[in-house]
């Protein structure tokens, strides 16, 4: 096996840039002075430290008293609490006193480190001029390191290396900051050694804030032009939009223009985030905040389209973002049916503020009436599934996921196909596409065969494979239909979570798929069908109604679980007829416990979907589907 | 409306179809068993004078609400009734001679535990008015016995069912199978000793692991190894039923076996779903007042009851019961029995129809027998009556 450089074997040997920071000040300001601004974000690999270190850079520069604070403090939502991660990019902005004597204004954003955000991340990134690149000391350079890494020198990113995590004894500055040279290209001489836990190096990446980092350009005179970076819904402002303003000067009562689409907003409300909401009165160049204009709906905004004044505006729209695109579809559905309005207000209210999440109407003969959604990835349908439960109290079977295909009918006309119960008749389809994936894998050397091994089941097609060290980097070209569902899983457990993964989509490739069908007790089960490769089904057939067979639980009678292909039957179990469930005493006061106990069952049961008389738990649908090799 | 609303009146002696019976509950026993879960406990001093004039107390206000009854049957249950002083169930048992009339030949059952059996106790019931047993013997090996937590060895429990005998013409015992560790075999073994010691009533059980109890913790921490899985579990009951059948033991009722006319008259009164009173501390009762069936409990805990009691307010709930409940209860309690349920009984207390599809298709499964509308459970159908009723309830 070839060892080289990683830098290298990217094919993307990336200059360090040294961006000019003579920025000249052409204005005097009333506001902050272009440079006394610095814009960044916080970018790493999950769970290296940044949402901690964001908190470091909060409370040193006191922008919050100490007593006020709480850990990782820019996840704010629940969600992102319990899991002890980053979904939003989060937006701060600091005071700081320089060791010069000078007082600068710090915005800052803390990114997500999940591959499925990785669209927020490459926003934000648009939005500043430099990025805090942080690795964890003790555990090095990951895929995500890399992925965002890629961005922010994308977006001609000052960066700045932050080696996190000084204080555990794992940690090992010397040989990271190597990794950071060899495999991403970076310079990491002056990396800073940090402790975000410790509040060590805090001080140090501020001035190297201040002084590494360029400060943002800008006209004040010029036509108003400002970069809709984000928008959320707030149940008492309506929506609100993050700006970073790149000429001229943004004042509240204006009325301003979204050039997407012409229209027309009367601004009520202009401030910032310290990190709760101070409303200002204006904004000028290179500064980030907010701005409120009554907007009903977050769709009404278009991330990364150009905002300006309504009248004596620029005509000059910034080059805007790409928009997310759902690469996973699943449906969603209520377990009681009559929860159905439910589900369709809880859909609505969700998808008011997250754009990237898509949705239609769906029946199924199986479940009913329900909802096909599209998600970012497989974290995204969780964080969405788990707030419509919990946030609406509405129970939820999901479906199996699926990734898109594209059809191609004899006629020459394309279709894509977002659900396997909605492939079209055979005989009319000339062939199939499905999409694919790069896959950078970081894996050290002794997994690297179960890594391997797991790709090349999973119908991958190695394109790289370079050491740094005692770590391997390989590039998988995969279909995304056979990561999307458990292939992350699979991959922590064959590694003991020492792997790290990144992806990036493709395209779309010819393939010999089918959809596979499953029967429970004779009759199909639309919610269980999935689309596999042809040499794939019989190994996924067989593994799926062994699966039911244990998940659905015993019945009156015995139940034929089957998978097929068509009418050709590929696997099949059978469950047999449960025995015993009876209470062996009841007499006079068992009356009492024993009817409510029956009546709370059936009432269930009639929640309980039921298939030819099956039960089928709401779990089995997503069980299923987990492969254990 | 009216129409029903007299239907509905002639009905209320819907409980006619399953007689009256008294249950009286004594919540006391010498030591608790680890798997059980009845409302009994241990203590040091009991002053009976002042329980047995609460149960008198009890006993003469529900007389005042419950005028014009038979009194079918009366049962002592517990806890561990043989440890009250035969003079005690003497005195109670007179109370409600006085105040209902009950048949030439009642039947009036005490529980007893052969730990705590004497000779001269027995008697002592006997003269009181008790004509039948049953017994706690739990299993027939002294391993097991140790294991379940009795106080007491298969010896001893064998010379108390001899001592009761030789009193009573009427006695039963009770086993718990499906034990740790037990074969097919073992039980097999077991049940036919069981059977030739038997008069013309057995109570056999499955072992349940009760919730709150001492198994339970054990269980769910995963201890209590060796219990039946539910294939072997199944077995052991189809055996059991074709074992008793070949001694003349019916299963009459999902656990327990008697000779044609030795059935526990006062516990198929419950699963006739009859009207009974409940007293003592814990006792459930159903009784119908004014045409309007009512579930009644008892305060639990043996001092707040016997506080209350004494002032002749024991009952802590009674609640009317809805046509849907009183249908609901039938099935549960109906279906245990062999004989089975009325289904025009059925549907008057629901004021609805039974639900034809469900029945079609547990007939099919082989689960139940239906002529007219007499309804019934099989042998596979009572192994699985949980679901049966699962089906079928309103
Ligand atoms: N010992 C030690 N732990 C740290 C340090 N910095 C962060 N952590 C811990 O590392 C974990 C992850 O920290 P976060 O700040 O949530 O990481 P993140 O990069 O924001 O994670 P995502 O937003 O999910 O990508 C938390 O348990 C932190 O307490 C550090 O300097 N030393
Ligand atoms: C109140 S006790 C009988 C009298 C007396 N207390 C005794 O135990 O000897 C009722 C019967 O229920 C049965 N039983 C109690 N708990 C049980 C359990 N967890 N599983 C199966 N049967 C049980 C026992 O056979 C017990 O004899
Ligand atoms: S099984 Fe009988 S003796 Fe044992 S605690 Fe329960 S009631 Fe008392
Ligand atoms: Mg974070």
């Amino acid at each position: 096996m070839r060892r080289q450089s990683f830098a290298k074997t990217m094919g993307k040997a990336r200059r360090i840039r040294h961006l000019d920071q003579g920025v000249k000040p052409t204005h005097i300001q009333l506001m902050t002075e272009l440079n006394k601004i610095r814009n960044f974000s916080i970018v790493a690999h999950i769970d290296h430290g940044k949402s901690t270190l964001a908190d470091r850079l909060i409370q040193e520069t006191g922008t919050v008293k100490d007593r006020d604070m709480q850990e990782q403090m820019l996840d704010s939502m629940d969600i992102e609490r319990e899991r002890g991660i980053t979904i939003k990019a989060n937006t701060v902005r600091i005071d700081y006193k320089a060791d010069d004597g000078e007082n600068y204004v710090l915005n800052l954003i803390d990114t997500p480190g999940h591959v499925d955000f990785a669209y927020e991340v490459s926003r934000s990134m648009r939005a500043v001029e430099g990025s805090l690149l942080v690795v964890d000391s003790s555990q090095g350079v990951e895929a995500q390191t890399l992925a965002n890494v890629y961005h922010a020198m994308d977006a001609d990113h000052e960066i700045v290396s932050i080696l996190n995590k000084i204080d555990l004894p794992a940690s090992d500055c010397d040989r990271v900051a190597e990794q950071i040279e060899d495999v991403i290209g970076l310079d990491a001489t002056d990396a800073i050694q940090v402790s975000a836990k410790t509040g060590q190096g805090i001080h140090e990446t501020l001035e190297a804030i201040v002084k590494k980092l360029p400060a943002p350009k800008g006209e004040r005179n010029a036509p108003l032009k400002a970069m809709l970076v984000d928008s959320w819904y707030d149940a008492y402002l309506g929506v609100i939009v993050l700006v970073r303003i790149i000429d001229g000067v943004l004042k509240k009562g204006e009325r301003i223009k979204m050039l997407s689409n012409g229209s027309v907003h009367h601004v009520d409300r202009i401030g910032v985030f310290k990190p709760q909401r101070e409303e200002i009165d204006e904004l000028g160049p290179g500064e980030i905040g907010f701005l409120t204009a009554s907007i009903k709906q977050v769709r009404d905004t278009r991330v990364g389209d150009t905002i300006t004044h309504e009248k004596k505006g620029t005509e000059d729209a910034l080059p805007g973002f790409k928009p997310a695109q759902p690469v996973v579809f699943c449906g969603l559905f209520p377990v009681d049916s009559a929860e159905f309005e439910d589900l369709r207000d809880a859909i609505d209210k969700l998808a008011l503020n997250d754009a990237s999440f898509s949705f239609e109407m769906e029946t199924s003969a199986a479940l009913g009436f329900g909802f096909r959604c599209g998600f970012l990835g497989l974290l995204h349908l969780e964080v969405i599934r788990d707030r419509i439960e919990r946030e609406y109290d509405i129970e939820l079977i999901t479906t199996a996921p699926s990734v898109i295909y594209h059809i191609h009918m004899k006629d020459g006309t394309m279709q894509e196909l977002h659900n396997p119960a909605d492939m079209p008749d055979l005989t009319f389809v000339d062939h199939m596409q499905e999409p694919r994936i790069k896959a950078t894998i970081l894996v050290p050397d002794e997994y690297l065969g179960d890594v391997l091994k797991l790709c090349q089941d999973r119908r991958g097609i190695q394109e790289d494979l370079t050491y740094a060290g005692t770590r391997a980097m390989v590039v998988y070209d995969l279909p995304l239909n056979e990561v999307v569902f458990d292939f992350y899983d699979r991959l922590k457990s064959v590694t003991k979570g020492y792997a790290s993964f990144d992806y990036q989509m493709m395209g779309y490739r010819q393939d010999f798929l089918v959809k596979m069908s499953i029967l429970v007790n004779d009759e199909p089960v639309d919610a269980l069908s999935t689309m596999v490769h042809r040499d794939r089904a019989e190994m996924r057939g067989r593994a799926m109604v062994e699966k039911l067979k244990d998940l659905i639980p015993r019945h009156m009678f015995k139940i034929p679980i089957q998978a097929a292909i068509g009418g050709k039957v590929i696997a099949r179990e059978t469950l047999s007829a449960m025995r015993k469930d009876v209470t062996a005493k009841c007499y006079g006061g068992d009356a009492t416990r024993k009817k409510k106990l029956l009546e709370k069952q059936k009432a269930g049961k009639k929640k309980m979907r039921q298939f030819g008389k099956v039960d089928i738990p709401q779990e089995a649908f997503i069980s299923a589907l987990k492969m254990d090799g | 409306m009216h129409l029903q609303n007299w239907l509905r009146a002639a009905l209320s002696a819907d409980w006619q179809n399953g007689g009256f019976g008294i249950y009286v509950h004594w919540p006391f026993c010498q030591a608790k068993c680890p798997y059980c879960d009845f409302n009994s406990h241990v203590s040091r001093e009991i002053d009976e004078r002042r329980w047995l004039n609460a149960y008198l107390a009890e006993l003469d206000r529900a007389a005042a609400e419950l005028p014009g009854r038979v009194v079918n049957a009366v049962f002592f249950g517990g806890g561990t009734p043989s440890l009250m002083h035969p003079d005690t169930v003497a005195a109670i048992i007179e109370r409600i001679r006085k105040h209902w009339p009950m048949p030439n030949d009642p039947e009036i059952t005490l529980e007893a535990n052969p730990g705590s059996v004497e000779a001269g106790r027995f008697r002592g019931y006997a003269d009181g008015g008790v004509t039948r047993i049953s017994m706690g013997v739990q299993a027939l090996n002294d391993r097991d016995l140790k294991r379940l937590g009795r106080i007491h060895t298969v010896d001893e429990a064998k010379k108390a069912f001899e001592i009761a005998h030789s009193t009573f013409e009427r006695v039963s015992f009770d086993l718990i199978y499906a034990r740790q560790d037990q074969t097919l075999e073992d039980w097999k073994k077991e049940l036919n000793e069981a059977l030739c010691l038997a008069i013309d009533h057995l109570s056999l059980y499955q072992l349940t692991i009760e919730k709150g109890t001492a198994f339970s913790d054990r269980y769910e921490k995963g201890g209590l190894t060796g219990l039946p899985v539910e294939d072997l579990a199944a077995d052991m009951y189809d055996v059991t039923n074709e074992l008793c059948e070949r001694a003349g033991l019916f299963g009459y009722e999902v656990s327990n076996y008697a000779k044609v006319g030795a059935e526990s008259r006062h516990n198929l009164i419950y699963w006739r779903y009859g009207d009974y009173l409940g007293i003592g501390p814990g006792a459930h009762g159903r009784l119908t007042i004014d045409g309007v069936k009512y579930a009644t409990e008892h305060f639990k805990m043996p001092n707040a009851w016997l506080e209350n009691a004494e002032r002749g307010r024991g009952e802590k709930i009674r609640d009317a019961l809805s046509g849907t409940d009183q249908a609901n209860e039938y099935l549960i309690m109906g279906l245990r029995i062999t004989e089975g349920i009325d289904t025009t009984r059925l549907e008057n207390l629901a004021g609805a129809k039974i639900d034809t599809t469900a029945l079609t298709h547990l007939t099919d499964l082989g689960l139940i027998e239906q002529s007219g509308s007499h309804l019934r459970t099989t042998p596979q159908g009572r192994l699985l009556l949980n679901s049966v009723i699962g089906e079928l309830i309103y």
